[in-house]
């Protein structure tokens, strides 16, 4: 059935239990991120260590409502984007993006992407495509401003 | 005005609706329960909108060849027949593109007025001291118009809260409402709450201090009998393709003593008078608001569903859709785990029926609906405001119109409880 690949249980895990939820310092930029259509929203802080590509992500914390497939994406990423450079982190992204905006046509690399193929189904729903990407185009948009030096 | 009393007969009018017949999501019967956004189209629209197309086409109010003569009167036609379905004269309705347009043709006439030497258009100028008083359960479309134009002018936007219930809080009547304020622009009935507003509570305060009205009746023309003079407004907005029309056509309604004092907003062709290189008179209303070659077909296609509906009886329409409105909300209410936004009581209330469920996100429940066939709205439905009062970030929503039947209702309450089986709340 269609739901039940959408709602892999890899989804509903992280939505139950969000791993490194909740807002921590330090960090050096913080973004808070909606979704028009919906209402749902994120903050996101992002610690860095170093400059470039090869700076260290070494905290992304949030907070924020929304539903099961924000929620959980957001989890996902901060699983896949602590502890990697800046550089790897938006490889990741990419991948990531690449799948959600795939129209469920392609096959994603368990190797790079780990729990996030799970929203492979995801990406057959249009409308909840954007649901999916809000937690990552906000660690994007803050990891961009420290790079630009505007974290505030 | 309605044709006749006799009760819908919902399986034989279902027949009309093409898109019923379909299928969606691996074989489901659509429940479409999302009226309140779009409604679907009779056959007697699409029939009479391709009928036009395929025997009169052609640019209205400017040929003087055959077709144009046929398309002139076709459109004006159609114009006719909406100004009689909500009781006002031919040439106090407006075509615009949708709602939407024609309260933002309002505000943007007013603007216009803020800035004109027209001694005529002086009593639609707004300044610093002049008040605009909205309500906090308006879609967007009744409030963003009105606070640019409150900042483009220096005039202070003020709201009436709402109740816990979802009802307009009149408490504070007096101070909202005094002789600073200009316009008074509210909803009829609240695409979300389901809330029917007390029109002439309103009208009557406004009148008292000189204030223009401006209703946006989205939500109540295409589901009850509705006349805009009985009523008292000054203006008036509905869109065609809530009420069974094309979309692309929305309807404004002025008083015509006032749509002619008050100065244009989009300017062009076949809205003037006079033209010259230094300056130009405009075209009595409603042509004077309507500049370039308008949305012809959309207009008498929505003409085709005023007839439709009221060969189906407006005082039917609202009685079915009372009687669906009332199974929705007893059903949802016998249900732990939910609770619905709006009123509860099945009185002064339209049928847009939006709801919680705890523990699963409106999205998420509307993912689980749309897997069983079942098409209703998820999200703040452009009333961000409201939701924020009301303490839900989004909500379901159902709307009924005059195809459903209590089926779908069912189809609604067993749904809900399967979404929380799916994710495991009070199941």
């Amino acid at each position: 059935m269609q739901l039940q690949q959408m709602y892999q249980e890899i989804i509903l895990d992280h939505y139950k239990n969000p791993h490194h939820r909740g807002l921590r310092d330090p960090f050096e930029a913080e973004v808070h991120h909606v979704n028009p259509t919906c209402g749902d929203e994120v903050t996101v802080r992002v610690h860095l260590e170093g400059d470039g590509p090869e700076a260290k992500v070494v905290d992304v914390s949030y907070d924020g409502q929304g539903c099961s497939i924000s929620q959980a994406s957001t989890s996902v990423l901060t699983d896949l984007v602590i502890g990697r450079t800046v550089g790897d982190a938006f490889g990741t992204m990419d991948s990531f993006v690449e799948l959600m905006q795939g129209r469920g046509k392609i096959e994603p690399d368990e190797d790079v992407l780990e729990d996030a193929v799970a929203f492979a189904g995801v990406a057959k729903y249009p409308a909840r495509v954007k649901c999916a990407l809000l937690g990552w185009m906000a660690f994007k948009d803050a990891v961009a401003r420290v790079v630009d030096g505007d974290g505030a | 005005m309605t044709t006749t009393a006799a009760p819908l007969d919902v399986a034989a009018l279902r027949a009309d609706f093409p898109i019923l017949a379909r299928t969606v999501r691996e074989g489901k019967r659509l429940v479409y329960l999302d009226s309140g956004a779009t409604s679907q189209r009779p056959r007697q629209v699409l029939d009479t909108e391709r009928a036009y197309i395929e025997t009169s086409n052609a640019a209205v109010h400017r040929g003087a060849h055959q077709l144009a003569e046929e398309a002139t009167d076709a459109y004006e036609a159609a114009r006719e027949k909406i100004a009689d379905f909500v009781g006002v004269g031919t040439d106090e309705v407006v075509f615009t593109k949708n709602a939407t347009e024609a309260i933002n043709l309002v505000a943007y006439a007013f603007g216009n007025a803020t800035f004109s030497d027209d001694p005529a258009a002086k009593r639609f100028a707004l300044g610093p001291g002049d008040e605009i008083v909205v309500t906090e359960m308006e879609h967007h479309a009744n409030l963003l118009p009105w606070q640019q134009l409150a900042q483009r002018t220096g005039a202070t936007l003020k709201w009436f809260s709402v109740t816990e219930e979802g009802r307009l809080d009149l408490s504070n009547m007096g101070e909202l409402i005094t002789p600073r304020t200009k316009v008074v622009a509210f909803t009829h009935q609240s695409n979300v709450l389901g809330t029917v507003n007390p029109v002439s509570v309103l009208v009557a305060k406004a009148q008292s201090v000189g204030a223009l009205t401006v209703l946006d009746a989205c939500q109540s023309v295409p589901h009850s009998t509705v006349d805009f003079r009985a009523l008292g407004v000054d203006f008036a907005a509905f869109s065609g393709h809530k009420m069974l029309g094309p979309s692309g056509i929305g309807v404004l309604y002025g008083r015509y003593e006032l749509l002619a004092a008050m100065p244009p907003f989009i300017t062009g062709g076949s809205m003037i008078e006079l033209v010259h290189m230094e300056k130009s008179t405009f075209a009595p209303p409603p042509q004077r608001f309507e500049a370039g070659v308008p949305m012809t077909s959309q207009a008498i296609g929505l003409g085709a569903a005023v007839d439709y509906l009221r060969l189906l009886g407006m005082d039917a329409v609202a009685a079915h859709e009372h009687e669906l409105t009332g199974a929705a909300l007893a059903g949802l209410q016998e249900i732990p785990g939910v609770r619905i936004v709006g009123p509860t009581d099945n009185v002064d209330r339209g049928s847009a029926v939006s709801f919680v469920v705890d523990g699963v996100h409106a999205h998420d429940a509307g993912q689980v609906l749309d897997s069983l066939g079942i098409e209703v709205r998820v999200g703040h439905h452009c009333a961000w405001p409201l939701h924020r009062k009301l303490d839900a970030a989004a909500t379901v929503r159902a709307t009924f119109y005059v195809y459903n039947d209590l089926a779908d209702v069912q189809a609604l309450l067993d749904g809900v409880r399967e979404t929380q089986r799916f994710f495991g709340v009070n199941a």
